[in-house]
C-alpha cells in the first residue's frame, strides 16, 4: 500500500482535527491527573452519551454541534452528581464516580436502543460515538474543533497561575482570596468541553485515554508545570496524528481506538523509558518521601 | 460567595486594635461540634501558640478565622473586618501533608505562589515578585535549593518553602498549622529564628504546635483548646498544670516534671 493519502485532503482534514482533539485532551488531561480527577474524565465521558441520543430523539437532528450541546449538558450533570454524592452521602468518592458513570452510561445504552428503532438513526450515526468515527469528520467539524480549542488554550493562558495554585494547593488558594469554587467550575467546565470534542473521534468509552495518557506520559519527562502541559499536549497532538495515520494506511482500522491505543502507547513507553522516573531506571532508587502527618 | 478581594496594590496597613476577636464561635461538621463556644482574643504583635489534644479544632480555628469554614453560631472580626475582608492581611501555611509533593514545581515556582495575590489576574509574576521571593527563601535558609524539584525536599526543607511562601505574602497576620511537625532541629531553629523577626516587626503570628516542652521557649502566649477554649493569655499566666490537665485530661502530668 501506497502513501498517497498523505496527500488527500480528507486525510489532512482528519487527522488535523485528530491533532487538535489529542492537544486539548493532553493540557487538560494535565490539570486533571494533578488533581486526581483522572476517573472524573472517565465518568464524565460516558455520562454524555445520554445527553447526544437525547438531543437526537428531541430534536430529530444529526446536527454535530448540537448533539455535542447535549453531550456536554450531561456530562456536566454528572460531574455534578459525582461532587453531591461526595457531599452529602457517605459513599466515598470512586464508588460515586463508578455509580454515575455505569448509571448514566446503562441510561445512554437504553436510550440508543430505541433511537436506532427511528428510520433516521442510521443516518445520524449514532453508533459512532461509542468508539468514534474521526474519519467521517466535515471541514466545519473541524473549523468547530479549531475554534474551541483556541478558547480552551486562550482561557488556560489567562487563568494560568490561578488554575496552578487551584492544582497544587487549593486552600491555600482559597486563603489568599481566590474564587475557587468559581475557577473549579470554569476548569471542570473547559475539561467537558474537552471531552465533547473527543466524543466525535475516540468515542465515549475511550475519549479519558485521551485526556489521561498523554498527560500521565508528559510528567514522565519534566518536572515544571508549564514544559508538562506543553508537551502533554504535544503528545496528544501526535497520538492523533498517528492515529489517523495508521488507521488509514492498514486501512479498515476505525480511527478512534487506534488513537487512544498511540497515546496508551507513549505513556506505556514513557513509565517504563523516561529517565530518572522511568519503572525500568528506578529499581534501585530510594523511593518517596511522602508520608501520611496527623492532622489538628 | 464572599465577596472577591484579589487585591492589586499593597493593601493598606490594617487599623489598631486586637488582631482577631472571637465570640460565642460553635464550628459543626455534621452532629459532631469541633469548636464550641469559643471567645478568643489576640492581641496585635505577639508569637502565639495553640496547642491541645488530636481532634481539639486547631486546624478548624485557623480555617474559620480565614473564612473557609463557615461557624453555625458566633461572630469573628480579624482587623475588625469580617474574615473574608481581611484575607490580603492573612499568610497562611497549610499543614505540609495538605499537597501532593510530587507535583511539578520548583522551589521557586511554590514561594512565587505568595505573590499571587499582589499581582490580580491574568498578569504573571515579574522580576520584583521573583527577588522578593529569593528574598524569603533566603530568610529560611534554602536559596541555594531555588530552583530544586519540591519533590525531592526532606521534610523540613518542605516546611521552610511553605513558611517562605508565606514571608512572600507580606502579610501583618501569619497563621501556621504545624510548622514544626516533623522537622529536625536545624529546621525548627531557623524557623524560630523567622518567626521572631516577625515578631519584632510588628507582624502577630499563631503558630498550630505540638510540642509542649517548647511553648514556653518559643513563645511569648499560648491558647489550650480541646473543642472548648480551655485558656488563653501570656505563657507566663495560662501555661499551667492546671489548665493543662483541663485541656489534656490527666495526661498532662508530663509537664510537671
Amino acid at each position: 500500500m501506497g502513501f498517497g493519502f498523505l496527500m488527500d485532503p480528507t486525510f489532512r482534514l482528519v487527522a488535523t482535527g485528530s491533532a487538535l482533539i489529542g492537544a486539548v485532551g493532553g493540557v487538560l488531561g494535565t490539570f486533571a491527573l494533578l488533581r486526581r480527577q483522572s476517573l472524573l474524565g472517565d465518568a464524565m465521558s460516558h455520562a454524555a452519551l445520554p445527553g447526544i441520543v437525547l438531543a437526537f430523539l428531541l430534536t430529530g437532528s444529526r446536527d454535530l454541534p448540537l448533539l455535542l450541546v447535549g453531550a456536554s449538558l450531561s456530562a456536566w450533570l454528572g460531574a455534578l452528581l459525582v461532587v453531591l454524592i461526595t457531599h452529602r452521602s457517605r459513599i466515598r468518592p470512586d464508588a460515586a464516580l463508578g455509580l454515575v458513570l455505569s448509571v448514566f452510561f446503562g441510561i445512554g445504552m437504553a436510550l440508543l436502543t430505541v433511537a436506532q428503532r427511528r428510520p433516521t438513526a442510521a443516518q445520524a450515526g449514532l453508533e459512532r460515538f461509542l468508539f468514534g468515527q474521526a474519519a467521517v469528520m466535515l471541514p466545519q467539524d473541524v473549523e468547530g474543533i479549531a475554534r474551541t480549542a483556541a478558547l480552551i488554550f486562550l482561557l488556560i493562558f489567562l487563568f494560568w497561575k490561578e488554575f496552578k495554585v487551584l492544582a497544587f494547593d487549593p486552600a491555600f488558594a482559597a486563603a489568599m482570596g481566590l474564587p475557587v469554587m468559581a475557577l473549579d467550575i470554569l476548569l471542570t467546565t473547559l475539561t467537558v468541553l474537552a471531552i465533547a470534542l473527543g466524543l466525535q473521534a475516540v468515542g465515549v468509552v475511550l475519549t479519558s485515554a485521551v485526556l489521561v495518557a498523554p498527560a500521565a506520559a508528559a510528567r514522565q519527562w519534566t518536572n515544571r508545570l508549564e514544559r508538562m502541559v506543553i508537551l502533554a499536549g504535544g503528545l496528544g497532538a501526535l497520538s492523533g496524528v498517528l492515529g489517523t495515520l495508521l488507521s488509514t494506511w492498514i486501512g479498515r482500522l476505525p480511527t478512534g481506538p487506534v488513537i487512544a491505543l498511540c497515546a496508551s502507547g507513549i505513556a506505556l513507553f514513557s513509565l517504563l523509558f523516561a529517565p530518572r522516573r522511568g519503572l525500568a531506571w528506578t529499581v534501585k532508587s530510594p523511593g518517596g518521601k511522602r508520608r501520611a502527618g496527623p492532622s489538628g | 460567595m464572599a465577596p472577591f478581594l484579589f487585591a492589586r496594590r499593597e493593601p493598606p496597613a490594617p487599623g489598631a486594635g486586637p488582631v482577631i476577636e472571637v465570640t460565642d464561635l460553635t464550628v459543626m461538621y455534621g452532629d459532631r461540634p469541633v469548636l464550641w463556644d469559643v471567645d478568643w482574643e489576640v492581641p496585635a504583635g505577639v508569637l502565639m501558640a495553640v496547642v491541645g489534644p488530636n481532634g481539639a479544632g486547631k486546624t478548624t480555628l485557623l480555617r474559620t478565622i480565614l473564612g473557609l469554614v463557615r461557624p453555625v453560631a458566633g461572630s469573628i472580626a480579624v482587623f475588625g473586618r469580617p474574615p473574608a475582608e481581611a484575607r490580603r492581611w492573612i499568610a497562611y501555611v497549610p499543614q505540609r501533608t495538605a499537597v501532593d509533593w510530587d507535583f511539578p514545581a520548583t522551589v521557586l515556582d511554590v514561594v512565587l505562589m505568595g505573590r499571587y495575590r499582589h499581582l490580580g489576574w491574568v498578569r504573571r509574576p515579574g522580576a520584583q515578585d521573583r527577588e522578593r521571593a529569593l528574598e524569603a527563601l533566603a530568610q529560611v535558609g534554602m536559596v541555594h535549593l531555588a530552583h530544586r524539584q519540591i519533590g525531592q525536599l526532606s521534610v523540613g526543607q518542605q516546611q521552610r518553602v511553605f513558611v517562605a511562601r508565606a514571608l512572600a505574602q507580606d502579610a501583618w497576620l501569619y497563621l501556621m498549622d504545624e510548622p514544626f511537625a516533623g522537622v529536625d532541629a536545624t529546621t525548627e531553629q531557623a524557623l524560630i529564628e523567622v518567626l521572631r523577626g516577625l515578631k519584632a516587626a510588628g507582624r502577630t503570628v499563631i503558630v498550630v504546635h505540638h510540642d509542649l516542652q517548647t511553648v514556653p521557649l518559643y513563645f511569648d502566649w499560648v491558647t489550650l483548646l480541646n473543642v472548648r477554649c480551655v485558656a488563653w493569655g501570656p505563657v507566663t499566666a495560662v501555661f499551667t498544670a492546671d489548665y493543662l490537665r483541663q485541656t489534656y485530661g490527666e495526661r498532662a502530668s508530663i509537664l510537671s516534671g
